[in-house]
């Protein structure tokens, strides 16, 4: 029955993509304000990132990963930080006043598993699976409703935007698309059905709006960054947009992957910049993990799962050029659990303070929509 | 046949199994159908016996890393430079091959070439697998191979993976999945995929002999990998949550250092390790064991080298947190994302009553009748829709690369989950408005180019007995031709769910 003896479903079969591997999900809402949350899956290391380097215990205890800092590679920030030297474009947004960096921050969840670690910080409560629905979801509640159709462009959609608003997903995908035809009827089979028929419809709504983007397939960051950007162009784009990435989890042989994974970070922020021209002016990224790495190197040159990490606020609307800090210390005893970066900043409260700002949204009214299991968490002023 | 009957075969066919094909009877007794399989099944079938093996795999990886020594050892000779000792690090470990250009290209052509070889290998593997599911007699027992290497999830990301990947559930999870679980977790933690995959074969005891060898100099780069240790507990016996602590695991990453696979590892580890026996066969290396008794989960293992961690593995894989985190995985895998809790209790027991002996669990499943519940309680991933895509139409060979692409296309490259949780059994993961689109895109595509005259209405009919719509079959019914009603059958919502 087949016209070949081999079932060839077609010639570009996909190659293995290594590291650097984004993936997409957008969401609406009604605002000229644009706003961008980029995860590192895996738990990326905030010291690697965004270097204590003024730490007296500094270069001793991270050993071969401290040497990334030596010379004048790495980014000088202050007596106390440097930017990993992968982050030059990072480095000129921050003198350009338009990036802010937390460290020592976290969401509540303090044991090491990334799934547990990564729910917590997507669906905004205080305990793994405690919530069904992610905090990004809620916050589209909170912003002008009228236009608040939203839109995802990932082949699914992260936790973080799962719940009661609606919100397609999009990403460019490699093959034909099915004719006009085809995708009439496949409406008609789902009319009855309550799970597809929804579906169904946010799958041809972002067809018709997306075009010709899947030409780039999304597949480095650069490419994903512009392709965020242009969706959120339009009049009627996106404004609400989550980006995948992942590759963090560098147990072994960190020094070559970090950097490459932060110079991955560095252009897909780039590429977002230039990407949304003016609109950057109204624009705030953030960039978040689940949880932090150790503090000592390991033995096989990598690191860990641990607990603080570094977070960041890009954005011309971001009233950046600092940076948010209580250091704890990389001295032996100011480790969490003798291990790990302690935390000193709630990650809860840095995403809701930054998204009230941005929104000019009541900072209390923020908190407890988005992370209401926190609901005594001080809010940060003046983060945009 | 009456209709609950044949409701049953419809349950039994695609809920259990892997979907009907083409001229298949449906089950006359469901139930005995599935169980029959438990005997019917072949761990080596003529796909699988073709595929690359982990001897073979590994030999390759065996010879790109005798590649780089020697290439190394070359270099450094030009350069006037003295060999290195015995003990000294490898230089493709160090700073040197940043600075070192001829080194860099060397080790760059010998990644590229050794990439291409376990791209190769993954491809056929991949095209094996799919094989040999198109002709089995034993499609529930393939399912559950399936699930079982989702369980043990090793992700080709790494070089040292992309080859192994699939050698891990032929070689491994395939002769055990009747078996004891505490032989399939054995096998699988002790295969090279594995130990590559979650850093173990780089573990090195501080107090073993050579980590007390090197502990002296400044520039130590041996130590403890915990990363496997923690999964372990983590996701492949107890489950997130059930108890163990921190210290736990790091005293259980101990027990385990010195565990190691022969000839396809980098750096001291490996050296260590050696070339003795065949690449990729597993290894007890002595001398990068941490010495000393283990205390995990208040016992003490007071065993000498390789009995401890198995003794540890002995004890883990017959744990009441691991008896009810498999089956509430089984559970969920069968009756629904939220499972039954009366399900999961009934799986429970039969693992600890039979000491996780695997049949007596499936047998379990199939008596259950909270397994049976009418209608489709679960959405099939992206392999799963494959799968009884191909089934479904017939197919009789696939070619990898061709099932490699549409897999990537579909989201769900396989054996490439990304992380060692493997990929999500819940509906919110793989109903997404893109990943359905890409379902009909790849459902018109395949269905253009089947030939012959395949009437789609009399093939749904058989497929879904006595459970397709009259929605469906009326879409189907009104197609303006057999390949656009072979289309819409592919996308049915009574082919998307199981």
């Amino acid at each position: 029955m087949f016209d070949r003896r081999k079932f060839i479903i077609g010639g570009a079969a996909g190659a293995l993509s290594l590291g650097f591997a984004p993936r997409m999900a957008f969401a609406q809402a009604a605002t000229n304000k644009r706003f961008v949350f980029i995860i590192q899956r895996g738990a990326a290391d905030g010291l690697s990132t965004l270097a204590p380097v003024g730490d007296p215990a500094f270069a001793g205890i991270r050993g071969a990963l401290a040497e990334d800092f030596v010379g004048g590679a790495a980014h000088r920030i202050d007596a106390m930080f440097a930017l990993h030297p992968s982050l030059g474009g990072l480095a000129k947004l921050y003198q350009a006043k338009q990036a802010l960096f937390a460290h020592a921050i976290a969401s509540p969840y303090r044991d090491r598993s990334h799934f547990d670690g990564q729910n917590v910080l997507e669906s905004g409560g205080a305990r793994a699976y405690a919530r069904k629905d992610g905090w990004m979801n809620r916050m589209l509640g909170l912003l002008p409703s009228e236009n608040a159709r939203a839109i995802a462009v990932a082949a699914t959609v992260p936790m973080a935007l799962r719940g009661e608003r609606e919100v397609a997903s999009y990403a460019p995908s490699n093959l034909p698309d099915a004719s006009d035809d085809l995708l009439q009827r496949v409406a008609t089979l789902y009319a009855g059905d309550a799970q597809l028929h929804g579906i169904w419809e946010q799958a041809t709504a972002t067809r018709l709006l997306a075009g010709d983007l899947a030409a780039d397939n999304g597949r480095n960051a650069a490419a994903t960054g512009a392709l965020a950007a242009r969706l959120m162009m339009p009049a009627n784009g996106a404004r609400i947009a989550m980006i995948e990435t992942g590759g963090w989890d560098t147990h072994a042989g960190q020094r070559a992957r970090i950097g490459a994974q932060l110079r991955g970070l560095d252009a897909m922020v780039g590429a977002l910049q230039s990407g949304l021209g003016d609109a950057w002016g109204q624009t705030m990224v953030l960039v978040a993990t689940e949880f932090g790495r150790t503090v000592a190197v390991n033995g096989t040159g990598g690191t860990d799962h641990g607990t603080g990490a570094s977070a960041m606020l890009i954005g011309g609307g971001v009233k950046g050029g600092r940076i948010l800090s209580d250091w704890p210390g990389l001295a032996q005893a100011a480790l969490y659990e003798g291990r790990d970066l302690k935390p000193t900043l709630g990650l809860d409260a840095f995403i809701s303070s930054a998204v009230a700002a941005h929104f000019g949204l009541d900072p209390a009214r923020a908190m407890t929509a988005l992370f209401p299991d926190s609901p005594d968490a001080q809010a940060i002023e003046g983060l945009a | 046949m009456g209709k609950v009957a044949a409701m049953e075969a419809s349950i039994a066919l695609n809920r259990f199994a892997l979907g009907g094909r083409p001229g298949d009877a449906p089950p006359e007794n469901p139930k005995r159908w599935l169980i029959d399989q438990l005997d019917a099944y072949q761990p080596r079938p003529p796909a699988i016996a073709a595929a690359p093996t982990t001897t073979a795999v590994a030999q390759g990886l065996a010879d790109y890393f005798q590649e780089l020594r020697q290439g190394r050892m070359q270099l450094r000779q030009a350069g006037g430079m003295q060999a290195p000792s015995a003990s000294m690090q490898p230089a493709v470990m160090t700073g040197q091959r940043q600075r070192n250009p001829a080194m860099r290209s060397l080790r760059m052509e010998t990644a590229r070439e050794t990439r291409a070889d376990g791209r190769a290998h993954y491809v056929d593997a991949v095209g094996a697998r799919m094989e040999a599911v198109m002709r089995t007699p034993a499609p529930f027992v393939e399912r559950l191979v399936h699930f079982w290497a989702n369980h043990f999830a090793v992700s080709a990301d790494k070089l040292t993976v992309v080859g192994l990947a699939g050698t891990m559930e032929f070689d491994a999870i395939r002769p055990h999945v009747l078996g004891k679980f505490a032989d399939m977790l054995m096998a699988v933690e002790r295969h090279p995929a594995m130990l590559l995959y979650l850093d173990q074969a780089q573990s090195v005891g501080p107090n073993s002999p050579l980590g007390q060898q090197v502990s002296g100099r400044s520039n130590r780069r041996v130590g403890l990998n915990e990363n496997l240790a923690r999964e372990i507990l983590e996701l492949h016996t107890m489950g997130v949550g059930s108890g163990y602590t921190q210290a736990d695991v790091t005293e259980f990453a101990r027990a385990m250092t010195g565990w190691t696979a022969a000839g396809i590892g980098n750096g001291q580890a490996a050296r260590v390790a050696g070339t003795r026996g065949e690449p990729g066969t597993f290894v007890f290396a002595p001398r990068l064991h941490e010495p000393g008794a283990r205390t995990i989960l208040g016992k003490i293992y007071d065993q000498q080298g390789v009995a401890q961690a198995n003794a540890v593995l002995a004890d883990l894989a017959t744990h009441p947190a691991t008896a009810k985190n498999i089956a509430t995985k089984l559970a969920r895998h069968f009756s629904g994302d939220a499972p039954p809790a009366p399900l999961v209790a009934k799986l429970e027991r039969a693992f600890l009553s039979s000491g996780g002996d695997l049949p007596t669990v499936y047998r379990a499943l199939i008596d259950a009748p909270e397994a049976w519940a009418a209608g489709a309680p679960k959405f099939k991933t992206p392999w799963e829709w494959s799968v009884s895509t191909m089934r479904a139409l017939g197919a009789q060979s696939v070619d990898g690369q061709a099932m490699t692409g549409l897999l990537n296309q579909l989201g769900q490259p396989v054996w490439r989950p990304g992380s060692p949780a493997g990929y999500d059994d819940i509906a919110a993961s793989w109903a997404g408005p893109d990943a359905l689109m890409r379902r009909v895109q790849a459902a018109e595509r395949i269905a253009s180019q089947i030939r012959g005259d395949v009437d789609p209405r009399a093939r749904a009919a058989q497929l879904f007995p006595a459970a397709l719509s009259d929605t469906t079959a009326q879409a189907i019914a009104r197609a303006e031709s057999p390949a656009q009603g072979l289309a819409l059958m592919l996308v049915s919502p009574e082919m998307l769910r199981r």
